[in-house]
């Protein structure tokens, strides 16, 4: 069982759907979202509760659009 | 209870571990989906944060994709011609040698048009920073051949592919400048995997520090993909540039400080 | 008193560049204006001012190490010689762009090419329509003596900032080369980086958070916005015109006769007019001292006066044009000039002034 819960928050405006983020993601929590953003990207978005908010997702994202919060489950 | 934790109460800014540095404006970047300019730009910014550094910092970049940085990197900042930059930069570091004074340059600004620049300013040993994009292409002009240009990679200038016999090898001009005796630090680095990004946010840093030292010139190259160049999507330009780039551009450090 | 000095032109703005608190210098050496630098790392001026001075690996890399220290708000210039000043185009242009003030010393040589290391009056276009890309213009000062050399320092890093313009010290190959004597002024202190943050608001010193970031560009892909930078540029330089002509009158009073020349060829057309006074002909000289702005108000004046104007210089014939534009057709323009490096003398342009309107017009009288 998981030790932390982590979650991540997409600017899914500053997303430019390069998917990039999917596979840096160890717990498959990332993929794209059938809908497109005003520019007309298919933006990332978070499909399970899987996140464990190692943010290496937010890491490779070369738009900066990935804010990611992190807790400690005890 | 704590299995169910809401989103709302996990997205406390007490609990936020990763976000954008201030240092980065709220400009949407300018580069294409995937393109490596974006992390490589915030982890520069992310190191001058962390270092408090920046109202001592002057920004240099030149022609190429990155001609707007200044849009987006929150510092005082100099537009340079083509391949010019690292004079600018001595300019400024000569007679302001407290600064932290950086270049961001593309391979075709640093490796062809800049070459001499380049060259001199690393064998002067000039205190200043260099952070070097390296997609092997002219980006900014469309995708044409770039000193960096692998064999037989096809480009808008090279469509059968670089001919070495008649359009020249491609330059590893990151090993040359490291023979110099003017330069510190020098380090080839990638961005596209998040343990890259760490890696390559270290050798940042140790760039960035190692300019108080005044011990010379200070080297970063970032290996990165183009894949509106390369004509991929970004995953498959990743996937080709660690098949194809790295083994002729090795990662890692090329010469550390003794 | 006046610290007096014999120097040589070279020597002499290289020395009123550090007494005008000059920051940086930035070159590389050319024939015949490399004294400037070797003077300059002589008399060690890191140690007197503080001022910089490096030899960089071209005039290329110069100009744009000039651009980053003038985009810090420094005092900073460059020197060179009429091939080295071609290369340098691209940074001066660049400058030109983001308003950059800094001084240039063109010690001209003859071209076109590598031409000759004699002097020559060949870049006068080059330095005064503009020279590289984009619709801009320098202020450009003509020095005519040792003195002026030295004194063109002070000036020209004066104007560069009142206007934040470039401005060169178009000189030439006898100027530079020549001794005279130079009346020296005290020091001028180099600005504290805390004055230049005060004075240069504009300047990249790195950005601290009571200000927004500033930014040294000359790009904008936005026509309407580029369009408007333009417009802003010509109005400064409609604005220089009107207010920073100089130029010497030399018994222009009761002249009927009038040459114009700058530089050396002033010197040599002030003789003439001395020459041609003995022989009492009213002659006299009109000595442009800034060629942009250029005196073209005064030559209008002058042109209600005198029954013909002659340029003197040392080229084929480019302020000859600037003449023509002032006086619009009102009395007869010549041009008389040598080229490759020869200088005239007094008796050869004062014979030429005579050929050209005064003896043609006698012939008319007794025909």
């Amino acid at each position: 069982m998981a030790t932390v819960k982590g979650r991540i928050v997409i600017d899914t405006e500053r997303c430019k759907g390069c998917q990039l983020c999917a596979p840096a993601c160890k717990e498959g929590t990332i993929a794209m979202s059938k809908n497109l953003n005003s520019k007309g990207y298919q933006f990332a978005t978070s499909i399970n509760d899987d996140c464990t908010g190692c943010i290496n997702c937010a890491l490779v994202c070369p738009d900066g659009a990935i804010t990611v919060y992190r807790v400690k489950l005890n | 209870m704590q299995d169910t934790l809401t989103d709302a109460q996990i997205c406390q800014p007490e609990n936020m571990v990763y976000c954008r540095t201030a240092l980065m404006t709220q400009a949407p970047l300018s580069y294409c989906p995937g393109c490596g300019h974006g992390t490589a730009h915030r982890l520069i910014m992310e190191v001058i944060e962390e270092m408090k550094m920046q109202a001592n910092t002057i920004g240099v970049a030149p022609v190429g994709c990155s001609v707007l940085a200044y849009d987006f990197l929150d510092i005082d900042m100099q537009q340079a011609a083509h391949g010019r930059a690292p004079a600018v930069a001595t300019g400024i570091k000569r007679l302001y040698p407290d600064k932290f004074v950086f270049t961001y340059q593309g391979d075709g600004d640093l490796a062809a048009i800049g070459t001499g620049e380049t060259i001199h300013a690393c064998n002067r040993g000039e205190n200043i920073t260099i952070f070097f994009v390296n997609n092997g292409i002219y980006g900014m002009t469309g995708g044409q051949m770039a000193p960096t240009t692998l064999p037989g990679m096809k480009t808008a200038t090279s469509p059968f592919g670089r001919d070495t016999e008649t359009m020249g090898h491609p330059l590893k001009i990151t090993e040359l400048i490291a023979n110099l005796p003017g330069t510190y630090f020098v380090s080839r680095q990638s961005v596209h995997t998040p343990a890259n990004v760490r890696k390559a946010k270290k050798a940042i840093e140790k760039a960035i520090q190692y300019q108080k030292l005044n011990k010379g010139l200070n080297f970063v190259e970032i290996v990165s993909n183009c894949n509106s160049g390369w004509k991929m999507t970004p995953l498959e330009s990743n996937k080709w540039m660690e098949e194809n780039m790295f083994p002729f551009y090795p990662l890692g450090d090329i010469k550390v400080p003794k | 008193m006046k610290e007096i000095r014999l120097m040589k032109g070279n020597e002499a703005i290289a020395e009123g560049v550090i007494r005008a608190g000059c920051d940086g210098y930035f070159g590389y050496p050319i024939t015949p204006q490399s004294e400037v630098l070797e003077y300059l790392m002589a008399n060690k001026t890191k140690e007197r001012t503080g001022m910089i001075v490096l030899q960089a690996e071209s005039e290329i890399a110069s100009i744009h190490m000039v651009y980053g220290g003038a985009a810090s708000g420094k005092r900073v210039m460059t020197s060179s010689s009429s091939p080295g000043i071609s290369l340098m185009q691209e940074g001066i242009s660049f400058m030109a762009g983001t308003e950059l003030p800094c001084l240039l010393l063109n010690v001209v040589r003859g071209g076109p090419g590598l031409g000759t290391i004699q002097p020559s009056q060949s870049d006068y276009f080059q330095a005064v329509k503009g020279g590289g890309h984009g619709d801009y213009k320098m202020i450009v000062l003509a020095p005519a003596s040792v003195q002026e050399m030295y004194d063109f320092a002070k000036l020209g890093f004066e104007l560069a900032f009142k206007h934040r313009i470039q401005v060169m010290v178009l000189s030439d190959g006898a100027i530079g080369q020549m001794m005279e004597k130079v009346e020296l002024d005290e020091q001028v202190p180099r600005w504290t980086d805390e004055e230049i943050v005060k004075l240069h608001p504009w300047s990249t010193t790195g950005k601290t958070p009571d200000r927004e970031r500033n930014i040294i560009t000359s790009l904008d892909l936005n026509p309407v916005k580029q369009e408007i930078i333009n417009r802003n540029l010509q109005k400064k330089f409609k604005h220089i015109e009107e207010t920073e002509v100089r130029f010497e009158r030399i018994m222009c009073d009761d002249a009927e006769y009038l040459f114009v020349a700058y530089g050396s060829s002033a010197r040599i057309c002030q003789k003439a007019v001395s020459l041609g006074r003995a022989k009492g002909i009213k002659v006299g000289l009109l000595r442009p001292i800034t060629l942009f702005p250029y005196p073209s108000k005064e030559l209008e004046k002058l042109a209600k006066q005198v029954k013909g104007m002659l340029s003197v210089e040392m080229s084929a014939g480019q302020m000859v044009e600037d003449v023509r534009l002032s006086v619009n057709g009102a009395v007869p323009v010549e041009h008389y000039g040598r080229l490759g490096g020869i200088i005239p003398a007094p008796d050869e342009v004062l014979n030429v002034l005579e050929e050209k309107f005064i003896k043609e017009n006698l012939l008319c009288k007794t025909h």
